[in-house]
């Protein structure tokens, strides 16, 4: 890579957490920008998308792409940049595996619409006016971007070369993302950038034999400061996800809620928490088993698949015709 | 109808996302405008079937940028779900925790946000108009201390909440872990340095803004100025909070509109949809929608820092309270209507949450072993409402027995200015396009600026999410032909 390689940054769906969770680079944001040339990040710097289009393919040597997608203007984005960047990443848990937004893939557009738009205590909208892709108003005619019944990740956009884990991405974590990018120390493309080791194996709590005879709700219980929440009947998912966070939620005594995803290896995080679970309940009966989750996980989908639902062997709720989704072109070469 | 159009999209330095369409008349003039937010995720429909205790948690993915405002109004919210009343450490830990946000996410929008407007200067090139060029122009040792109160703030808020970004901390009944004195004593010096580092800050704004008779013109100019209703959260005195407290509204004149609990804020806002955005427009309820303008017989209100200056009568800091006074000396009394002062009513508030956080840092309670009690009652349903930095943020749950949610609605603080957001874009546009007038990029970047001093977060809005285009002026026939392009780039025509 040139001394200066050129960086883009981009946000699809989601928070801001990715950018803000850069910025707490803190003084070391000087070295990105020193050893970058940024040449898209709309949320701090005034450069617009036809630049990008604009730009021979291939010219950008680093997008860092956060967000999951969930409209056609997302899409064309990712399409666009995938084209123009030499190594894309996706960067943080929506783009790497859906995060929350991807919960709503437990249910549809038409429902989210009826909720949101309709339904709402505060909304008045009597006449059940939802948003549309083209609206004709006093004569003037506007777009939205078509809003798609499913959340997909990047991966399952356009290819990824890199994927960075966390919701978001812990600042130290970045870092190591940079230096190995700058040093071309990057692992093999199509690699998860990060630890090979879980959550469990950075929380400080001590760990004994564990033998759950009921899950208790974080509300139910004030954990001891010092044992493996687990082990106090907590849903800690730190068993199944990846480390790289320092285990932070059980040092302020919450349990682990997965947002690393699954650790190396593990195909479907909610699988591999299923059976870190099952291995700790102290009952043999099958009846048992199923009252003590049952009573204890009143939401095994929402737990077990909090943050990697559309990346997960699930997906989604249930297969809905998908007539939609507007495939849309590459985008042109630049002339 | 023969109309021109041009486009402003994205609306960088935005929090989020977010388009501006302006539609000219033959004649050149502004006919309309139209700031579209192209993107929505449904929380308030897949976070039915969800565990309560999981909202906090959830919901802070509204908003990366504040996801501390998420965190504790939907902690609130689990209060009054579970009819649990947090020990009073609990509170004093929520609002210490929250006094540091605020602090931070104040000074990230003067200095990188909003503050390249003015630091730099609105004519300045697009390159420069950036953190960088703030660097630039106000030197290393400056930056030096942005970055280190910004550090520190992020330090504080994972050492309290366990991270950065997204804490998992709050809980029905309390917190999980409360402070001890040694993190108690880094908590309290860190904090003198912010009051420091405010007054500092509204120094320089002093200095660089209201030392410089052009921007002062700007700040009050017809442009930049809307008269509207001002929400904000103020304590038993009226004074402004921003973890707990009564709404009160304020009318254009500036006198009391309503007071009322958070818990009752449906029976006085509603919401509008329009078919062109993903994005809903509250208004008072009472009022009613009246379409895109201002005025007493208009429900558009804003809920923004100066908002919250004007539905209070005073900062319950001393040297904030100082400030406070000065800016209405300043500005010819209460109500404040210059869109742009808000830059300086977030500045008083910067102060305020600074002097707030050393308060509660040596607070006796503040390290009190009370930071959680467990809720014994049935749960059913609870609102829960914080002053989010970009304006009131409402979360209301309801769930079945087991604490299942069976239904979710949220107000959140950006949503509260969309009306009021497109009305200043409009007339911005239309003071600044006219007849004759070549449409230059820092004309652009002032329509810009007219929403920019609103910190829309349009991320935290769209829990509502949006897209990318180029800051490209197009203007086209009715029949969509291309007549001319001028662009920051320049790209020809296609």
């Amino acid at each position: 890579m040139s001394a200066q390689g050129k960086l883009a940054i981009y946000w699809a769906a989601s928070c801001g957490g990715c950018e803000i969770s850069i910025l707490t680079l803190n003084e070391k944001i000087l070295d990105v920008a020193a050893a970058f040339d940024i040449v898209f990040c709309p949320c701090l710097m005034d450069t617009k998308v036809r630049d990008i289009e604009a730009l021979p393919d291939g010219t950008i040597d680093v997008c860092l792409f956060n967000g999951a997608i969930r409209t056609s203007e997302q899409e064309y984005m990712a399409k666009l940049l995938r084209q123009k960047s030499k190594v894309l990443v996706a960067f943080g848990s929506c783009a790497h595996e859906g995060c929350i937004p991807g919960l709503a893939n437990l249910t549809n557009r038409q429902e989210v619409f009826e909720t949101v738009y309709c339904d709402s205590v505060s909304t008045d909208n009597r006449g059940r006016v939802i948003p549309l892709p083209e609206t004709r108003v006093n004569g003037f005619h506007l777009t939205l971007p078509v809003f798609y019944d499913t959340v997909r990740t990047l991966g399952q956009t356009v290819a990824v070369d890199y994927y960075l884990p966390g919701c978001p991405p812990e600042a130290p974590r970045i870092w190591d993302a940079v230096v190995a990018i700058l040093e071309n120390k990057l692992p093999p493309p199509g690699s998860v950038i990060g630890a090979q080791t879980t959550v469990c194996d950075e929380c400080p709590r001590t760990r004994n034999e564990k033998k759950i005879r009921s899950f208790k709700r974080t509300w139910q219980i004030i954990p001891d400061a010092d044992t493996c929440l687990l082990e106090q009947g907590l849903v800690c998912s730190g068993p199944a996800t990846r480390a790289g966070c320092e285990a932070r939620c059980p040092q302020v005594h919450s349990p682990c809620i997965g947002c690393y995803g699954p650790n190396a290896g593990v195909e479907d995080f909610g699988a591999r928490l299923m059976s870190a679970l099952a291995s700790v309940i102290d009952a043999n009966e099958p009846e048992e088993i199923e009252r003590i989750i049952q009573e204890g996980i009143p939401d095994p989908v929402g737990t077990f698949y909090r943050f990697s639902l559309p990346h997960s062997l699930l997906r989604r709720a249930a297969r809905v015709p998908d007539a939609e989704r507007h495939e849309l072109p590459l985008p042109k070469p630049a002339q | 109808m023969s109309t021109r159009r041009i486009s402003i999209d994205p609306v960088t330095r935005l929090e989020g996302h977010g388009k501006i369409d302006i539609f000219l008349t033959d004649e050149g003039d502004v006919a309309e405008a139209f700031l579209q937010i192209p993107e929505l995720r449904g929380f308030e429909r897949f976070c039915v079937g969800r565990p309560a205790e999981d909202m906090p948690n959830l919901t802070s993915r509204i908003c990366g940028v504040c996801p501390e405002a998420h965190h504790l109004a939907s902690a609130k919210a689990l209060d009054a779900l579970f009819h649990v009343d947090p020990p009073p450490t609990a509170k004093k830990l929520r609002e210490l925790f929250y006094c540091i946000f605020y602090a931070t996410d104040h000074t990230t929008h003067f200095y990188a946000l909003g503050g390249p407007d003015f630091v730099v200067g609105p004519d300045a090139p697009k390159e420069e108009r950036n953190i960088l060029g703030v660097i630039k122009k106000v030197g290393m040792e400056i930056a030096g201390r942005v970055l280190k109160m910004r550090a520190e703030g992020h330090h504080l808020i994972e050492m309290i909440g366990g991270r950065k970004v997204h804490p998992n901390w709050a809980l029905p009944g309390g917190v999980s872990r409360g402070l001890t004195e040694e993190q108690r004593q880094e908590i309290e010096a860190r904090g003198r340095e912010a009051v420091e580092f405010a007054r500092f800050s509204m120094q320089l704004f002093n200095q660089i803004v209201l030392g410089n008779r052009e921007y002062v013109n700007l700040v009050t100019s017809d442009a930049y100025t809307h008269r509207t209703y001002n929400m904000g959260m103020v304590d038993v005195r009226n004074r402004v909070n921003f973890y707990d407290g009564t709404i009160r509204i304020v009318g254009p004149d500036g006198r009391e509109y309503a007071r009322y609990p958070a818990k009752d804020y449906a029976d006085h806002v509603a919401e509008h949809v329009e078919p062109w955005s993903y994005l809903k427009f509250p208004y008072l309820k009472k009022i009613g929608w009246k379409g895109f303008v201002d005025g007493e017989e208009s429900g558009v209100y804003k809920a923004t820092p100066l908002s919250r200056l004007n539905a209070a009568d005073g900062m319950a800091t001393p040297l904030a309270q100082e400030e406070y006074e000065r800016m209405y000396d300043a500005l010819g009394g209460k109500p404040v209507h210059y869109t742009l002062a808000t830059h300086w009513a977030r500045l008083i508030e910067m102060l305020y949450a600074a002097e707030r956080w050393v308060e509660l840092a040596t607070d006796p309670e503040i390290t009190g072993p009370d930071y959680r009690v467990l809720p014994t009652q049935t749960p059913d349903e609870g609102v829960g409402c914080v002053e989010a930095p970009r304006g009131t943020l409402t979360h209301h749950y309801w769930t079945d027995a087991r604490g299942i949610l069976t239904r979710m609605n949220l107000v959140v603080g950006t949503t509260n200015n969309y009306a009021p957001i497109s009305l200043s874009i409009k007339k911005a546009a239309q003071n600044l396009i006219r007849r004759g007038t070549v449409v230059t990029e820092a004309l652009l970047n002032r329509v810009e600026m007219a929403f920019r001093a609103y910190d829309p977060c349009f991320g935290c809005a769209t829990h509502y999410l949006p897209g990318q285009m180029p800051l490209t002026v197009i203007i086209r026939a009715a029949d969509g032909t291309v007549l001319q392009r001028v662009g920051r780039a320049g790209p020809p025509a296609t």
